[in-house]
């Protein structure tokens, strides 16, 4: 079985993320850049299902600027055997990612696609849903479990509440949420193996898809800065305050 | 918590923009692999696993400590857990040899990642640190047979390594050790004698600890020229190349320390056990020193990693800690005070924090550099060049880093004041882990005497051209240049002084001994803050050069720290200069009697 994992280049999570002065989006030159965490657990699950003996292969796509190649190289230093740029002039956005990421299942037949359920960028928690609908392969977000078995993937999803336990047919597409695994390290000299792993780069024109983008931004500004707070006297004044300023009782 | 990220930025300037890593070591023979892209992936990923891995455990260690109990130390919780993943990612063997499962990057490699583990835990750094050592004797002295024997395994880190050379009466001065080697055939000794202060001589992380230890054979010439190096496991090694039986080392004790208290520091009792000698016989004192040479060299980056810590933990504090207003009148007039960080005092603390750090760190891995040109460089006469350079540079590396270490850490906890002082911030931890590194090893005074007494005169004062010349060249070069001269103008004047010290000490040092003793660590020091300038000077050149790229605010820093380094740190270097030229009399004039 191959697998197929989609990985997005963000701003590292730990980075303070600030916005660009002309308001036109945050400011990305010169900044910590690394792989979406999701997207991490990700290549981690594919990895562990290529060591069980159940992948055969394990590929890492992504569809970004040149530097993208950086994170694919950590995907393969975390063990994925290879991997494809899709290289784009700007950010695509998640529609456009899926129709690419739709060229290269098509390409490639994976029986098993696993993105991260979003990236901490823009939080948009689109692509992998975008992508089974465009391939009309069954879906499972939010995953905090996989097995293959017979023809299908018995999988568990993180919902509200509690768990759900699904049987979906492969091929199928399936998005990973925090607890699946704990993403490991790469080795060093996994690192240097990495290096020597193929990784193909390709434009979206080869692959026949439009990506210009379909949405206008607007303005990107700061949240508003939080206010103190106030002590209330009373419980009444709690009750007055909640019912005729906030207006939430 | 201390506040600790991995400063690649800087890393990244030094090696790329500064040192032209890519030039001088990327194209050596054997390092064809380690490219910009490569050393990059593997920076990222080591400060990755030392910020979340070994960082979190550090307190924890200090807190806990080791404990001995029946003969077996037990290191602090989350240790054997830890270095197993260390191990299993293959950070033990970074630029260890690949014929024996190393991963053979550049040493300016193992610079790097030592500083990065001497920030985030130096206790737990002491144990692959002192593999480290043993490995490198090893791979350099041993026969074919012992390398097959050991290096795979300590490589590894399964097995760990230790060097023991210190025993109660004697640590300077090794001539006088007393521990025996009695040959029993067939290239056996039964090796018998107590060594104290051995760091790492016991734990449970690895399954195996091999001992090199120094003793001396029954018909040993007096001294330091009767010196033997032993293999000495704690497990005998079977026929099929596993651990087997016990042999006759055992940890007597472990020592209560001020600091690194997660590092085990042991007594060892060598009681008839099984040894094997490492080269010819009476060779060792010279072998064990190509492994201290390299662990003094790692001794002073350790007082550069704490000192790095402490600087970035008080830096986030300073800016954050509210109280009193600034003298020019309140700057954040909307909080009930100023973040301390608006007064000079508490600026000019977390400047000479900076500058010291990243002065130190330009020095290190200029010589990092040079260590690997030393090693590798196809040409004889530029691996002489650069061989001669680290050795002159190890000493000062090794006592000024180390005393900028202790100096740096003190400084971050003062600026915490009253917060700095309890366990809670974990600034006190940094002093006290800092201080032995001023000590051991070598202790900073012998380091001074090494440089003045060893170093000096050696090939009619070659080693010292390898730093003067490139400086003089420099200089003369800076001259013409405007806009360097704020720089070059004090780092001219330093080197003279400089060369002034060590013409005084040469004509002083033949007539009276003494003189050049007493001379000696201000030497050093005097030394230190001209190669600091040095690299200061050529840092601001290079960040003069970026001020309008995409990285300004990087840039504008350094040249800010720069001025600091020149204007307020560097006239420290005068008072180091007078005390040279104040000789020795106002040392030895007073009676013994009267002290």
């Amino acid at each position: 079985m191959k697998v197929l994992v989609p990985i997005k280049r963000v701003i590292d999570a730990n980075v303070k993320v600030r916005v660009k002065a002309d308001n036109t989006g945050v400011e990305t030159a010169n900044v910590k850049m690394a792989m979406n965490p999701f997207c991490e657990i990700a290549v981690e699950e594919a990895v562990r299902l290529k060591e069980a003996g159940t992948a055969s292969e394990v590929i890492v796509v992504s569809a970004g600027a040149a530097q993208a190649q950086e994170t694919l190289r950590t995907g393969l230093a975390m063990g994925a055997d290879r991997g494809i740029l899709i290289q784009c002039d700007s950010d695509p956005e998640p529609l456009a990612v899926a129709k690419l990421l739709k060229a290269v299942v098509e390409k490639e037949g994976p029986e098993l696609v696993i993105l991260g359920k979003q990236a901490v960028d823009n939080d948009n928690n689109q692509t992998g849903q975008m992508l089974a609908a465009l391939l009309g392969w069954p879906q499972g977000t939010f995953i905090s479990k996989v097995e293959k078995t017979d023809g299908s993937f018995a999988i568990t999803r993180e919902v509200d509440g509690g768990l759900e336990k699904l049987e979906i047919k492969a091929p199928a597409v399936v998005t990973t949420d925090l607890r699946l695994n704990e993403p490991r390290y790469a080795s060093l000299p996994n690192i240097m193996k990495a290096k020597k792993k193929p990784i193909d780069t390709m434009t979206p024109a080869d692959l026949g898809v439009d990506v210009s983008p379909r949405l206008t931004v607007v303005s990107v500004t700061e949240p508003p800065a939080r206010k103190a707070g106030v002590k209330v006297a009373s419980v009444a004044e709690l009750v007055d305050k909640l019912r005729n300023e906030a207006k939430v009782i | 918590m201390v506040s600790y990220t991995a400063p690649l930025d800087d890393i990244r300037f030094l090696l790329y923009d500064l040192l032209d890593y890519e030039g001088q070591v990327a194209g050596l023979p054997g390092c064809e692999e380690a490219s910009r892209e490569l050393v990059d992936a593997v920076l990222e990923e080591g400060a990755k696993f030392c910020e979340n891995e070994l960082l979190p455990l550090n307190r924890s260690g200090d807190e806990e400590g080791c404990a001995f109990e029946n003969g077996v130390v037990r290191t602090p919780k989350g240790f054997k857990e830890l270095y197993e993943a260390f191990c299993e990612a293959g950070w033990n063997g970074l630029s260890l040899n690949p014929d024996y499962g190393g991963q053979g990057l550049p040493k300016t490699l193992q610079f790097v990642m030592t500083e990065l583990i001497c920030s985030s835990n130096i206790s737990f750094g002491m144990y692959p640190g002192l593999t480290h050592g043993a490995c490198n004797a090893l791979e350099l002295h041993g026969s074919d047979d012992q390398k097959q024997t050991f290096l795979p395994n300590m490589i590894h880190g399964r097995w760990s390594g230790t060097m023991c050379l210190t025993e109660p009466h004697c640590g300077t001065d090794l001539g006088l050790i007393r521990t025996k080697a009695e040959p029993v055939g067939e290239g056996k000794y039964k090796i018998t004698g107590t060594k104290i202060f051995i760091s790492a001589g016991e734990h449970d992380m690895s399954e195996n600890i091999v001992h090199l230890v120094l003793a001396k054979l029954p018909d040993a010439p007096e001294g330091s020229k009767g010196i033997s190096l032993f293999i000495v496991p704690k497990f005998l090694v079977k026929e099929d190349g596993s651990p087997g039986a016990r042999n006759g080392v055992a940890c007597g004790s472990i020592e209560h320390k001020m600091g690194i208290k997660a590092s085990s520091t042991c007594v060892m009792n060598f009681d008839e056990a099984e040894g094997y000698l490492v080269g010819e016989p009476h060779s060792g004192m010279a072998k064990m020193f190509t492994m201290m040479n390299v662990a003094r060299l790692d001794v002073g980056i350790q007082g550069l990693g704490l000192a790095e810590t402490a600087y970035q933990s008080a830096a986030a504090y300073a800016k954050e800690r509210l109280q009193g207003r600034s003298l020019a009148g309140p700057q954040q007039p909307d909080r009930p005070a100023d973040p301390i960080i608006v007064h000079p005092d508490v600026r000019k603390n977390l400047l000479t924090m900076r500058a010291l750090n990243e002065g130190a760190r330009a020095l290190a891995l200029w010589v990092a550099i040079a260590v690997d040109v030393a090693e590798k460089h196809p040409d004889d006469a530029r691996r002489q060049e650069a061989d001669d350079l680290v050795a002159l540079m190890t000493p000062i590396i090794k006592s000024f880093f180390t005393d900028a270490g202790f100096e740096v850490t003190n400084i971050g906890m003062q600026v915490f004041g009253g917060h700095g002082y309890i366990r809670e911030h974990g600034m006190e931890q940094l002093v006290r882990d800092a201080r032995i590194a001023q000590i051991y090893e070598g202790a900073n005074g012998i380091q001074a005497l090494d440089l003045v007494g060893r170093k000096l005169g050696q090939n009619m004062g070659r080693l010292l051209r390898r730093f003067f010349h490139p400086v003089q060249d420099y200089i003369e070069e800076g001259m013409t240049k405007p806009e360097l001269a704020e720089f070059v103008a004090p780092l001219a004047k330093s080197l003279s002084r400089l060369q002034q010290a060590t013409l005084w000490i040469g004509q002083q040092g033949l007539k009276d001994p003494e003189e050049a003793g007493a001379a000696a660590t201000d030497y050093l020091n005097l030394f230190a803050y001209t190669a600091l300038a040095y690299l200061w000077c050529r840092m601001a050149e290079a960040s003069l050069a970026n001020l309008e790229g995409d990285r300004a605010e990087f840039h504008e820093a350094k040249l800010a720290t720069a001025r600091f380094f020149f204007q307020r740190l560097l006239p420290k270097s005068s008072g180091h200069f007078s005390a040279i030229m104040a000789g020795k009399a106002p040392l030895m004039e007073m009676k013994e009697a009267a002290f």
